[in-house]
């Protein structure tokens, strides 16, 4: 950390108590509410919300005040919020493709536009973003790259997670030659493989 | 497919660049913007594509865009404000454009006629 960084997190324990608000962003079905899950049943023994593999299963943001996690001995405390996946486009046809009716699939897309709406909306209000990309995908997506340059814009602390490294056919690899500028550490959040690492990043990045 | 210069966009407002291609794109038009949007452009379109949407009439934009390229100085430290180098974008109906293939230089992408 440079002479920069000490001067401000001095400053910030001086005349700054409350905690970092840090939003997990990414596209849907990457695994955001099971990581929010996974940090809360760790450090607080509760967790956020109910995850599907039916994408936009998250529709409205959820914060959780106060996480307290403990890293390299010491500890930070965060504000958590899990934001529904953001994208660009939502068809009501591919949720009745995987089973739901016309009439549940058109107010779940309704609900889901919503939801992206709000998780825009909180990119303005945070200190800080955990971007979860599923490492079985593509990490070339708009929704990454977006978020990834609202943080560089506004010189936001970001930490990129790729998720599902439990899968055989994910190359974190990939995302890690992606966005080459910023730390990523790669985790299975459902089987919580390599989470500790992930907390000593999240201690680093936004400590 | 119109391919907008950037001096066209530059001339607009953030508002007036983000209604300008909503409503060309909900007229069914692919657009090449030669500069892009910065990224807090990019996820005022996201927020206003939403409100657009509509069953079985707009289900959204495909939107493709380079990582940006972010100059940082002291100044955008201080002020938390980066100058970010913005650059080719394109932007399609959801239903006519799809992308096939994206790095951080390169974009494939499929327009159908539908």
């Amino acid at each position: 950390m440079g002479v920069m960084g000490s001067f401000k997190k001095f400053f910030k324990r001086m005349f700054n108590k409350k905690n970092a608000r840090i939003g997990i962003y990414g596209p849907p079905n990457a695994g955001k509410t099971t990581l929010a899950n996974r940090i809360l049943r760790d450090w607080t023994g509760d967790a956020m919300g109910s995850v599907s593999h039916i994408a936009h299963e998250t529709r409205r943001a959820r914060r959780r005040e106060g996480v307290t996690i403990q890293s390299n001995g010491g500890s930070i405390s965060l504000d958590i919020i899990d934001t529904p996946g953001l994208a660009t486009k939502i068809d009501f046809h591919e949720f009745m493709e995987l089973g739901m009716n016309e009439a549940e699939s058109k107010r779940r897309a309704k609900e889901a536009t919503e939801g992206v709406i709000e998780a825009v909306k909180w990119l303005e209000n945070l200190d800080g973003v955990i971007l979860v990309m599923d490492a079985t995908e593509d990490p070339y997506t708009q929704v990454n790259v977006t978020v990834i340059g609202n943080m560089e814009a506004r010189n936001l602390p970001l930490l990129i997670v790729a998720n599902k490294t439990d899968l055989p056919e994910s190359s974190a690899t990939s995302i890690r030659e992606a966005f080459p500028q910023h730390p990523m550490v790669a985790i299975s959040a459902l089987e919580g493989k390599n989470i500790d690492t992930f907390y000593d990043e999240v201690a680093k990045r936004f400590g | 497919m119109d391919l907008v210069s950037e001096d066209r966009l530059a001339k607009m407002q953030p508002v007036e660049k983000i209604r300008f291609i909503i409503d060309e794109i909900k007229d069914g038009k692919i657009l090449v913007l030669e500069k892009g949007l910065t990224p807090e452009e990019e996820a005022t379109l996201i927020e206003m594509t939403m409100t657009q949407i509509e069953p079985d009439e707009f289900a959204g934009i495909e939107m493709e865009s380079y990582p940006s390229q972010t100059e940082t100085s002291l100044l955008g430290k201080l002020l938390k404000k980066n100058v970010v180098r913005t650059r080719l974008t394109v932007i399609g109906p959801a239903n006519k454009l799809k992308t096939l293939k994206k790095d951080r230089d390169m974009i494939s992408a499929l327009v159908s006629n539908k």
